[in-house]
């Protein structure tokens, strides 16, 4: 049986094991959606001690296999083994009994509750008491920095994300899901996660990883699974692979590549911000401190930080869903700081938030009522007051046709589409607007390969139309990939631009972790 | 094999329009089962109670002239929940409707006062409704008081008030001492249809305004305002929609209309003020709206069920002689199983048969 199993996947080295069992084992997994079919005899072996990346586009079946080892979803046909022995997972407390934790792609907390409460939520019969300090130690053994009394809605996403491994880390798990976990950490962040990861894997525990970031698999992974149209493809030894021939497999294709067309002509300053001090009304918000840019027609300016330093501060500010000082945002030359998003877009702005679902959507309205959300601004959508239905559906058609959005039916609710569709339906619909200034937070968090690369290409295209883009990220692959000049944010103060081509890599992850910030707003201005 | 529940990729439409109906079928199954505790004979007292008042004209007249200030509150109050505001105060809204447009026909009374009288009396009962709904609304967006309690706790404000209104300054002279104000003067009244019919012209502002409600919620920025606010209300802030502003204005909404529906009822069928205006139209419209999907055609269906009920309760009483607040019984029963019921708009049951394996590893 092993034997069999391993003649089929020779590549696979064979980690030490007490008895010689995968920890996990999927046998012919098939999942049914009516028709549809979801995964297809899936067979896949964990092995303890093995980090085991599952690699696919969005799609692909990656989230329903692991929602049914994590006992969220049923199999249609197919069993699991834990080691050795088949299992039925009918819950996720079953698996968790077994020693199987999961960190979601999209977190499920408790906003109005602390670190600590949402960890005890999450934990099994945990006693209640000491729930704080536990959290605390965890957090600071593995290098997870977290506050365990502050209330979630005070936290950026990157710090979401840390409950979410810690609450898992309390249960002591042996299998550890993570579902795009770098997605939202800087590089140095996410070096830290690799470490806590590879001391994980020392402690024998096996860890399935998720990601759409190849060189990132190939550091840090033992095996590959590789998933399309909800089959295993092959499976094999990152390390000896190159990430083209990983990417060859996953879409079954070559990788478009981003370009600009070169003929770029940078123009006047578009928006200009001039020493912005903001004071989020949230006592723990971060505050702007002199933020100071100027963003032209036709550049794109990058703007790198770690989570929660100030972005979505000046996010809010920029966007005018909070309001500034009238004369600290210039738009064209007139004082936008206290208008409101809808007068901003009137102005010809469009904005797109990090969230996708809930903040940039509705997740249960319809892609063409989420047309309306910034829609209605400026466009034949709404007329004297009254919606015009047949409009919307015919804007949809088109973000639909430009920006390959993939759904199941004409006009689907925004919650039913895949990360990556839903974030090309809010780029498309922002961009298909023909903006002049765009400011987007995020563009490509937990975005398959194919999928990051047309929106970066909108967005490239977007300026050598003439508009002025904003790009707020913590991928700083994305940002060298795409922007003309960097500023770094870090505890709500800009650091001076620099030039994309001539920045250093090393200066930059520097400046986002504070050190050689100050007087950077003089600088900026000079 | 076992039975679970799973989310659905998508609201199933379907289901949405079907739960109202599996809804009544357990409320009438339960029913049933209550009656035969009681002694009754189920089927016929069910006949009675859902059945006979579709056979006999003028219990037909009734259930309309019943569900007339149903369908107001309720279009009203679906507003506000649409909008995640809590409005559970349309009684105290309906019965301020009733004092305010009452004052100027007490005021008015004996009087050679005009045609005029009885459109100021709706005016002043929908002003006076929506003040009234319009103080939880501020307190909630001012200090952030719960505006379930408040609009809750003003209902009895409001019948108190009356109460003190009819026993005191407003009490009529010749009425032998009785709770009540004089009689409205014939132009404070609203009209019938027909001589001696009770069906009158509330009914159809009713029905103008589920046309309305219609319209605004369906085709008009406004509704995706009031709907977007609700569900999403991040992305409503995203939108550059104002949840503060909008909580004031469903809530003058919902008081106006209940405020309507307070004076459309006293000036057609009691024709005075006196303590007990409402069999708990307020509350029994919380139940027509959500019965009702919140959507203003599911509301006027749903407003004509529950006004059937209060027929039936009126006649199972007096032929079965089982107590009137069975009514409420069943009302309350009936808005159970729709919450319950609407569990399946986002989940489906599925069996599931999975082979039996051990559970014990090791």
């Amino acid at each position: 049986m092993v034997d069999a199993a391993l003649a089929m996947v020779p590549e696979l080295e064979i980690p030490p094991s007490p008895d010689d069992l995968p920890l996990l084992e999927a046998i012919g997994i098939t999942k049914l959606y009516g028709d549809f079919v979801a995964n297809d005899a899936i067979n896949l072996e964990i092995w303890p001690a093995e980090v085991h990346a599952l690699l696919g586009e969005n799609g692909a079946g990656k989230s329903t296999l692991v929602k049914m080892i994590y006992g969220l979803l049923q199999p249609s046909a197919g069993e699991f083994k834990w080691q050795g022995e088949p299992v039925e997972l009918a819950g996720p407390a079953a698996a968790r009994a077994r020693g199987i934790g999961m960190v979601f792609q999209h977190f499920s907390l408790f906003e109005q509750l602390t670190v600590a409460e949402n960890v005890a939520l999450g934990l099994d019969n945990a006693p209640l008491t000491g729930i704080e300090d536990r959290v605390a130690d965890v957090s600071k053994s593995y290098g997870l920095p977290l506050d365990p009394r502050r209330e979630v809605w005070r936290l950026s996403v990157g710090e979401r994300q840390r409950i979410e491994i810690v609450r898992c880390l309390l249960q002591d798990p042996k299998l550890l899901i993570l579902d795009e976990p770098t997605s939202v950490l800087t590089p140095q962040e996410a070096e830290q996660l690799f470490r806590t990861l590879r001391v994980l894997r020392k402690e024998g525990r096996a860890i399935l990883y998720i990601s759409h970031k190849l060189e990132e698999v190939r550091a840090l992974c033992d095996t590959a699974t590789i998933l399309r149209g909800g089959k295993v493809i092959a499976t094999c030894d990152p390390r000896a692979e190159t990430a083209q021939s990983l990417a060859g497999m996953m879409v079954g294709g070559e990788v478009g590549v981003v370009r600009s067309d070169g003929s770029k002509k940078v123009g006047q300053p578009r928006l200009v911000v001039r020493n912005l001090n903001f004071a989020p009304d949230d006592p723990h918000g971060v505050k702007l401190d002199g933020v100071t840019f100027d963003l032209a027609a036709g550049e794109i300016l990058g703007l790198a930080g770690v989570a929660g330093n100030g972005q979505d501060e000046l996010f809010a500010a920029l966007s005018g869903e909070s309001l500034a000082d009238a004369e600290a945002i210039k738009v064209d030359g007139k004082d936008v700081g206290r208008m409101s998003i809808t007068e901003r877009r009137r102005l010809g702005a469009a904005f797109v938030p990090e969230e996708r679902l809930g903040h940039a959507t509705a997740p249960r309205f319809r892609l063409s009522d989420n047309a309306l959300i910034s829609g209605h601004a400026a466009s034949p959508m709404v007329r004297r007051g009254f919606i015009d239905r047949g409009q919307m559906l015919a804007f949809v058609e088109r973000i639909t046709k430009a920006y390959d959005v993939r759904k199941a039916k004409p006009d689907p609710e925004a919650m039913s589409l895949s990360g990556g569709n839903l974030q090309k339906y809010v780029v498309g619909r922002e961009i298909l607007r023909e903006p002049r200034l765009l400011i987007v937070s995020q563009p490509t968090w937990g975005v398959d390969a194919g999928a990051a690369a047309a929106i970066r290409q909108a967005i490239i295209d977007l300026a050598s139309r003439g508009a002025a883009v904003l790009v707020m990220s913590q991928d700083l692959d994305e940002l060298y990939e795409i922007s003309d000049r960097l500023v770094v944010m870090c505890a709500g103060r800009l650091s001076a631009p620099r030039t994309t081509r001539r920045a250093d890599r090393g200066e930059i992850g520097m400046l986002m972790a504070g050190v050689g910030m100050k007087g950077a707003a003089n600088a900026a201005r000079a | 094999m076992r039975l679970a529940l799973e989310r659905r990729a998508e609201r199933s439409v379907f289901i949405a329009l079907l739960s109202p109906l599996l809804a009544i079928a357990l409320t009438l199954a339960t029913g049933a089962a209550l009656f035969a505790l009681l002694g009754k004979p189920p089927i016929e007292a069910l006949r009675i109670y859902f059945f006979d008042p579709l056979t006999d004209p003028w219990a037909l007249q009734e259930i309309a002239v019943k569900a007339t200030p149903l369908v107001l509150i309720g279009v009203g109050l679906s507003l506000c929940y649409l909008a995640n505001g809590w409005n559970i105060g349309a009684e105290g809204q309906f019965l301020i409707g009733a004092i305010c447009g009452g004052w100027l026909a007490v005021k008015t009374h004996g009087t050679v006062a005009g045609f005029w009288v009885l459109p100021a009396m709706l005016v002043l009962g929908a002003l006076g409704g929506a003040l009234y709904a319009l103080i939880p609304a501020l307190f909630k967006v001012r200090f952030g008081a719960s505006e379930i309690l408040t609009s809750l706790m003003l209902v009895y404000v409001a019948e108190l008030l009356l109460d003190y209104l009819v026993r005191g300054p407003w009490r009529d002279p010749k009425g032998f001492n009785f709770p009540t104000t004089a009689e409205f003067d014939a132009v404070a009244a609203m009209p019938t249809f027909i001589e001696g019919s009770r069906l009158h012209w509330g009914a159809i502002i009713a029905l103008l305004v589920v046309a309305w409600a219609t319209i605004m919620l369906g085709r008009t920025l406004r509704g995706f305002e009031i709907k977007l606010v609700g569900a999403a209300p991040r992305a409503a802030r995203f939108a550059g929609f104002n949840d503060r502003t909008l909580i004031v204005v469903t809530f003058l909404i919902s008081g106006a209309l209940a405020g309507l529906a307070g004076i459309i009822e006293v000036s057609a069928t009691v024709n005075h003020l006196q303590p007990n205006i409402s069999p708990g139209y307020g509350f029994t419209a919380i139940i027509v709206a959500f019965l009702g999907r919140l959507h203003p055609v599911g509301i006027l269906i749903a407003s004509l069920f529950l006004a059937m009920t209060f027929i039936g309760g009126e006649s199972a009483q007096i032929m079965m002689k089982v107590p009137l607040d069975l009514t409420k019984v069943f009302q309350g029963i009936l808005l159970f199983y729709v919450l319950a019921c609407d569990t399946l708009i986002l989940y489906r049951f599925r069996l599931i048969f999975a082979p039996k394996v051990a559970h014990g590893v090791r």
